[in-house]
C-alpha cells in the first residue's frame, strides 16, 4: 500500500466510559459512530464504507441507517480495527468507497445485548485445550509467559514494572478508570489471578466503544481535524489455540505485522515517537518490543523497569493508561488507535511533545491475530 | 439449578482415532507419510507438506513442561483452584495442552523443563483424557 493516501479525519470513543448500565452494546456502538461522525463534521448519509467486529456490519448499518457499498466483518479479536484501518486503506485507494466508518463497542462489563461467547465441544479449542480448565483470557493469554521469563532472562519484578508504569500514563489522563499510583509490591501483593499473573497485571473489565472515519488523504485537508495520515500497515494470524503456538518465547502474528507496517511505512525504530501496543495483560508489551523490532527481547524487561517507556521517557508506551489502567471492554484495539490519534492530533491528555510517528501494534485473541498501523502529521 | 459441567471433548471424524486411542490408554499422534512431519492436533493431511498420506502412531507418553499458569479465578466448572493448565512439549516434537497430576500445583513443584509422562483419566464412557504426572526416575 502506497503511503500517506488515507487519513483518519474523524476519531471519537463513547461518551463514558467504564460503567454504563444504561445503553446496550449496539447503543455504545451507536454513541461512538455518531461521535466520530460529529467530530468529522459529516452526515451519515456521506459514509458509504462501514467495518465492524463481533457485531456484524449489517447490525450496525441498519441501526445507524447507513446503505454503504463496501463492508468489512473481519473479526479476529481486539485486533480487529487495526486489521479494518488496513483495509480500509486499500478498498479507498482502489476507489471502492470513500468514507468508512469503523465501530468498535463491548458492553464488557454491564453485559447489556452483548452476543455470548462460546467454545463448542467439538472445536479444536473445545477439544484440546477447554477440557484442561482455561476459562477466559486470565486462565489462557499468560500461559506462555513463563516459558517467556525463562528465555529471556525476564523477572517478576519488570512484569510488575510495566503495570507500575502504565498508572503513571493513567495519573495524567481524566478519562482513565484507574488513576492512582501502584507500587511493583503493589502488584506482586495484589490477588492472585493466574500465576505468575496477578490482578493488577491483568486489564480491566469496562463498557465503552470507539469509532474512526477514514477517507483519501485528497479530501482529508476539507475536514475540520487535523488529518492523521496512515503512513504503514501490517497484519496476520497464527492460531486460535494458545497452546499451538510456534513457540513461547515470541510471537509468530506479531513478527508478521509489525515489521509489514515498518517496511511499508519505510522508518526506522528510531523514528518512533509514540507507541501503543495492546497490553490485555503485562507480557504483551515485551512481546511487542521485542517482536516489532525495538531491541532483543532480553532487554525489554530491563528497558521497562528503567522507565524508558515512562512520562519523559525516550519511549512512550500506552500513554493512556493501556488495558491495565485506562479501560479494556474487550476487544481494546479501537482504544490504543484512538489515543495515537490523539497524539497525531496533539491533543492527548498526557501528549508527547512534537510527536510525529505513532506506532499502533495490535493482539486478537490470545496470540492469534494481530495488526499494526503506523500513524504521522505529517504528509 | 444444577453446577454447570465440566467441559468435554466432543470428537469428530478427523479426530475420532485420538479419543479412540486415549480410552485405550494410548496417546496418538500423526506422521506424515511423506515428510515425515509429527503433528498435532489431529487432521487428516500434513500442515506441513499437504500430503493427504498420513499415518496416526502411538506416541511416546514423554514429554517435558513447557509452560503453565497456576489458575486462581475464575475457575473452569469441575476445577477446584488452583490447578495448573500446563503445555507440554511431547518427545516427538509437538506440543499440547494438558494438566499435570500426582504434583503440587505451585511453583515451586512444577519446574519447567521438568520430565513428564502421559496416564489417562476417564471423565465418563466415552471420553478419557490424556493428562501428564512427572516421569518416575
Amino acid at each position: 500500500m502506497r503511503r500517506n493516501q488515507v487519513a483518519v479525519v474523524g476519531a471519537a470513543e463513547t461518551t463514558e466510559l467504564g460503567v454504563i448500565p444504561n445503553m446496550s452494546q449496539i447503543q455504545l456502538h451507536a454513541d461512538a459512530a455518531l461521535n466520530a461522525i460529529a467530530d468529522a463534521g459529516l452526515k451519515l448519509s456521506d459514509i458509504d464504507g462501514i467495518a465492524t467486529a463481533v457485531e456484524t456490519p449489517q447490525q450496525i448499518a441498519h441501526y445507524l441507517g447507513i446503505t454503504p457499498t463496501w463492508v468489512d466483518g473481519t473479526s479476529v479479536g481486539g485486533c480487529s480495527f487495526m486489521l479494518h484501518v488496513r483495509h480500509a486503506a486499500a478498498a479507498i485507494e482502489a476507489g471502492l468507497c470513500k468514507t468508512v466508518l469503523i465501530t468498535h463497542a463491548e458492553s464488557g462489563k454491564s453485559m447489556i445485548g452483548k452476543l455470548p461467547r462460546s467454545t463448542p465441544a467439538d472445536s479444536l479449542n473445545g477439544q484440546f485445550e477447554a477440557p484442561y480448565g482455561v476459562y477466559g483470557p486470565p486462565s489462557m493469554f499468560p500461559i506462555p509467559v513463563l516459558r517467556f521469563m525463562k528465555t529471556h532472562g525476564i523477572t517478576h519484578e519488570q512484569l510488575a514494572m510495566v503495570a507500575v508504569v502504565q498508572r503513571e500514563w493513567a495519573a495524567k489522563n481524566p478519562r482513565a478508570t484507574m488513576k492512582d499510583p501502584i507500587t511493583v509490591a503493589d502488584v506482586l501483593n495484589s490477588r492472585m489471578i493466574a500465576y505468575p499473573f496477578r490482578l493488577l497485571q491483568c486489564c480491566l473489565v469496562t463498557d465503552g466503544g470507539g469509532a474512526l472515519i477514514l477517507t483519501s488523504a485528497d479530501r482529508a485537508k476539507d475536514f475540520p481535524r487535523k488529518p492523521v495520515y496512515i503512513l504503514g500497515t501490517g497484519e496476520s494470524v497464527e492460531t486460535p489455540m494458545v497452546s499451538q503456538m510456534q513457540t513461547f518465547d515470541s510471537s509468530r502474528a506479531f513478527k508478521v505485522a509489525g515489521p509489514l507496517a515498518f517496511k511499508e511505512a519505510g522508518i526506522a525504530h528510531k523514528d518512533v515517537d509514540h507507541l501503543m501496543i495492546y497490553d490485555a495483560f503485562a507480557h504483551l508489551p515485551l512481546y511487542g518490543l521485542g517482536d516489532l523490532g525495538f531491541m532483543p527481547h532480553e532487554e525489554t524487561g530491563k528497558f521497562i523497569a528503567d522507565g524508558n517507556t515512562r512520562p519523559g521517557g525516550k519511549l512512550p508506551l500506552n500513554t493512556n493508561g493501556g488495558g491495565l489502567s485506562y479501560m479494556h471492554s474487550g476487544m481494546y484495539g479501537m482504544y490504543a488507535l484512538q489515543e495515537s490519534v490523539r497524539q497525531m492530533r496533539g491533543i492527548a491528555p498526557a501528549q508527547v511533545p512534537n510527536a510525529k510517528i505513532s506506532v499502533c501494534h495490535g493482539v486478537g485473541g490470545m496470540f492469534a491475530a494481530s495488526g499494526t498501523i503506523i500513524f504521522t502529521n505529517e504528509k | 439449578m444444577a453446577e454447570p459441567a465440566r467441559a468435554k471433548p466432543k470428537p469428530t471424524p478427523e479426530t475420532q482415532h485420538f479419543w479412540d486411542g486415549a480410552k485405550a490408554g494410548e496417546l496418538r499422534l500423526q506422521r506424515c507419510d511423506a515428510c515425515a512431519n509429527v503433528y498435532f492436533p489431529p487432521r487428516p493431511f500434513c500442515p506441513s507438506c499437504a500430503s493427504r498420506k498420513v499415518s496416526v502412531f502411538k506416541a511416546s507418553g514423554k514429554g517435558k513442561l513447557y509452560s503453565y499458569v497456576i489458575n486462581h479465578r475464575p475457575a473452569a466448572p469441575g476445577f477446584t483452584p488452583p490447578y495448573a493448565i500446563a503445555v507440554v512439549e511431547l518427545d516427538e516434537g509437538p506440543r499440547m495442552m494438558s494438566n499435570i497430576i500426582d504434583c503440587p500445583q505451585t511453583p515451586e513443584a512444577l519446574e519447567l523443563d521438568m520430565k513428564l509422562e502421559v496416564a489417562f483419566q476417564q471423565l465418563d464412557d466415552k471420553i478419557t483424557l490424556p493428562v501428564f504426572r512427572p516421569a518416575k526416575g
